[in-house]
């Protein structure tokens, strides 16, 4: 018998084949080129009107595609059924963990839904999607009448900030931050009172405080090894409180040098003093947020860098009579250029509406109905969260953290600090000097090293031209 | 029979061959395709840059770093995960003491074992790696790894696992070895029982030790079972994606010490700017570097065959 298909062989051949195949065929596929043209002709529009200001075509289809977080996305289907309502239509209504695979392929054909909540750690890249024009300007809606006082508009009822936020190098706004977070070091209530330490306004005391809570068996600080970059919600604004938002702005727009001057070198340098007594919880450089959380509601911890969504994250764990509070920025003292009581605060949760899907206006009209007073004051009482109405959260009662960080924001007033480099430059951030903090908080580096490696990421992030660039205004 | 032979083996192939064109070939010939464009995979415009992106790649020393890690990956991985399975499964199958008429048997409770070994097997790779991110949990009196270690008086041994450098890569390649054992033990066990018992008994009339019916009997009769199990471990170890980035701290960290090449692609194409033509630089390249690595296993394990 002719041997030429010998089973080993043909076995080693499929081997082969498969051996180059499997590995790396998985990934880009998935997302196979495709043609170009727009495939989606908007609707036309419906009339203008005092209360359909953005022209919504009545029984116009629109697609929303929701990321279903720490949030949940019960919030957004009230506002839908609204918007069901009043424009005799069924909201096609997904609710994913996975934005960014499940709509690449269809930002990429020219077919992407109306409606999007933009967040979770899988989410669309908002400003490479801005810069391609893929998204809708949405000043429009910024110029829109409210729902509950059609004398006011859209754009004067938001905090401070938001609007900033969603620009991208630009004055169009492509991005509506929903949730408004307040960030900085959270700690109970409870221990504080029961040790009787205060929350401390300097460095110094800052420091004072870590041995006192040595002696206590306490560690000062924990934050996640794992998502070291936690830790510049607190660096980078005390950079901000330190020289003032314009050394901020100038590291945010990758200035020349921006990171070797005064105010980058005591901040760093009291990081690296933090280290190098020992004031981090044992351990934490390998831990997870969750990881993190939970060492600080035992109590093993004083004080960690988070958001306000500590509050919602947490609750498992925390004990009923916690008494979560979120204090202000530490700085050098009277020397700093802001005052005590600054915050890093800044709208979060980005919802977008696609330049050209089917319905933009139908899009913009239901964020016009989230910002409703109805709308926020569910989100506020369900989620425990801020919303970026402006004092939305009046009459409400809120949470001990939520209440702390309502009194913060108020206390702070237009001292309000927001580092853009969190997510203008996400791998500068993240990664690069992500990894050099983990090392500054080990201690395998030194401040001055932090500095160097960051100032280095910063001109190589400003020399690659594959990365989009923003400026502040 | 020869008459109709070609027709017969078209007429076979044909639809399996289309299918594996359009889904298999035609992927690859799209991702070099990509690579030679600056595409960001969030529009239908592309634009070609002919070489640039391996031009970047070649100059990224994270690429390279990554590429060593998964090379390293490569050389460990499949030896230490093959060496213990193949052990594991002589002990079961040969090793035990010989009672009654058996002549060749397993050691005591050998059926047990197999479903312990086996275990791991049927948990996904996310539950793997989440169990022993708490494992590994660096907290002295949380983490399980850690605590054991103090329970038995090498507390001064206690480690920030995943967290340190030098430590983190060998930690997960510690997982993926625990993970895939189990397989080629319950593999070489089919292995070895098909192996005939006059064989083994042979030996044993010839005065052969454990170690010398190893070498000279079950090793030689399972080298093809031995070079398919190398393959695939291979393939696992070429990859390590999902291991990596659900385990390692900041994706890839500590300081990059853990990146492998599949995940700094996937950071390239969905994170870091979406820099899609990139990414797909970096999946040729891999491609290369698999192709490289099964033609070498092919050629070294080419061997006569035995028959039995």
């Amino acid at each position: 018998m002719g041997s030429e298909f010998n089973r080993r062989d043909a076995i080693k051949r499929a081997m082969a084949i498969g051996v180059v195949a499997i590995p790396s065929a998985s990934l880009l596929s998935a997302c196979a080129t495709s043609s170009g043209g727009d495939k989606n002709k908007p609707v036309a529009t419906g009339t203008k009107s005092a209360s359909n200001p953005l022209g919504v075509k009545n029984g116009a289809p629109l697609e929303a595609f929701v990321f279903k977080g720490g949030f949940g996305d019960d919030y957004i289907k009230a506002a839908e059924s609204a918007y069901n309502t009043t424009y005799g239509t069924t909201v096609k209504h997904t609710g994913t963990q996975a934005i960014g695979p499940k709509l690449q392929p269809r930002f990429a054909n020219n077919t992407p839904p109306d409606f999007m909540d933009n967040s979770g750690a899988d989410n669309l890249d908002t400003a490479a999607l801005a810069k391609e024009g893929k998204l809708l300007d949405l000043t429009p809606l910024l110029d829109a009448p409210t729902i509950d006082d059609p004398a006011k508009k859209v754009r004067d009822v938001l905090i401070a900030g938001t609007v900033e936020q969603g620009q991208y190098g630009s004055q169009a706004m492509y991005a509506l931050n929903y949730a408004f977070t307040v960030y900085g070091s959270w700690y109970s209530n409870k221990l504080f009172q029961a040790k009787g330490w205060t929350y401390p306004k300097t460095f110094d005391e800052m420091i004072a405080l870590g041995a006192k809570a040595k002696a206590a068996g306490v560690a000062l600080f924990t934050y996640p090894g794992k998502y070291p970059y936690y830790v510049h919600f607190d660096l980078f604004a005390q950079i901000g409180k330190v020289g003032g938002k314009d050394v901020l702005n100038a590291i945010d727009d990758l200035e020349d040098g921006a990171f070797q001057v005064d105010a980058v070198k005591q901040v760093v340098g009291y990081y690296e003093e933090l280290a190098a007594k020992k004031y981090f919880l044992a351990g934490s450089e390998g831990k997870t947020h969750i990881q993190m959380q939970t060492d600080w509601t035992k109590g093993k911890a004083a004080l960690v860098a988070d958001g306000s969504w500590v509050e919602n994250e947490a609750a498992p764990t925390m004990p009923k009579d916690f008494d979560l509070a979120v204090g202000p920025l530490v700085g050098g003292g009277d020397s700093d250029k802001l005052p005590y009581g600054t915050l890093y605060a800044a709208a979060g949760e980005p919802f977008i509406v696609a330049a050209n899907g089917k319905n933009p206006a139908g899009g913009m009209e239901l964020l016009r109905i989230m910002l409703a007073k109805k709308q926020t004051d569910n989100f506020t009482n369900t989620i425990k969260s801020l919303t970026c109405v402006a004092g939305s959260a009046e009459g409400l009662t809120l949470t001990p953290g939520l209440a702390s960080a309502s009194v913060a924001l108020k206390a702070a007033g237009a001292n309000v600090l927001n580092a853009r480099i969190q997510d203008w430059y996400v791998k500068l951030n993240q990664e690069t000097i992500g990894n050099l903090t983990a090392q500054l908080l080990t201690g395998q580096i030194t401040a001055a090293k932090w500095i160097e490696g960051a100032q280095k990421a910063s001109d190589a992030t400003k020399k690659d031209s594959s990365v989009p660039k923003f400026k502040h205004l | 029979m020869r008459h109709g032979k070609y027709r017969f083996i078209i007429g076979f192939l044909a639809i399996p061959l289309a299918l594996y064109g359009v889904l298999v070939i035609s992927p690859f010939v799209q991702d070099f395709q990509i690579s030679l464009t600056d595409w960001t995979g969030l529009t239908p415009d592309k634009h070609y840059i002919g070489f640039d992106n391996y031009r970047k790649i070649i100059h990224n020393h994270l690429f390279w770093q990554s590429l060593w890690h998964n090379v390293l990956l490569l050389l460990i991985v499949p030896v230490v995960t093959l060496a213990l399975g193949l052990f594991f499964a002589f002990m079961l199958n040969v090793g035990g003491r010989r009672k009654g008429s058996a002549s060749v048997a397993g050691v005591r409770g050998s059926g047990a074992y197999k479903i312990i070994f086996f275990f791991p097997q049927v948990l996904s790779v996310a539950v793997i790696a989440i169990l022993w991110q708490q494992i590994y949990n660096p907290d002295p009196e949380e983490g399980v790894l850690n605590v054991v270690l103090h329970g038995i008086g090498l507390g001064s041994q206690t480690q920030s696992w995943l967290g340190d450098p030098k430590l983190a890569l060998a930690c997960i390649m510690a997982v993926m070895v625990w993970a895939n054992v189990g397989f080629y033990v319950v593999l070489f066990s089919a292995g070895m029982s098909s192996i005939p018992t006059e064989i083994y008994e042979a030996s044993l009339l010839d005065g052969a030790n454990r170690t010398t019916t190893f070498f000279r009997v079950t090793l030689p009769l399972l080298s093809d079972t031995v070079a398919t199990g190398w393959v695939y471990m291979g393939i696992i170890a070429m990859d390590a994606f999902a291991y990596v980035q659900l385990m390692s701290v900041n994706n890839g960290g500590p300081n990059e010490k853990t990146d492998v090449v599949p995940l700094l692609l996937f950071k390239t194409a969905f994170r870091d700017n979406s820099q899609y033509g990139l990414a797909a630089a970096m999946g040729v390249a891999m491609l290369l570097v698999t192709l490289v690595f099964a033609v070498l296993t092919l050629r070294l394990s080419r061997r006569e065959r035995i028959e039995f």
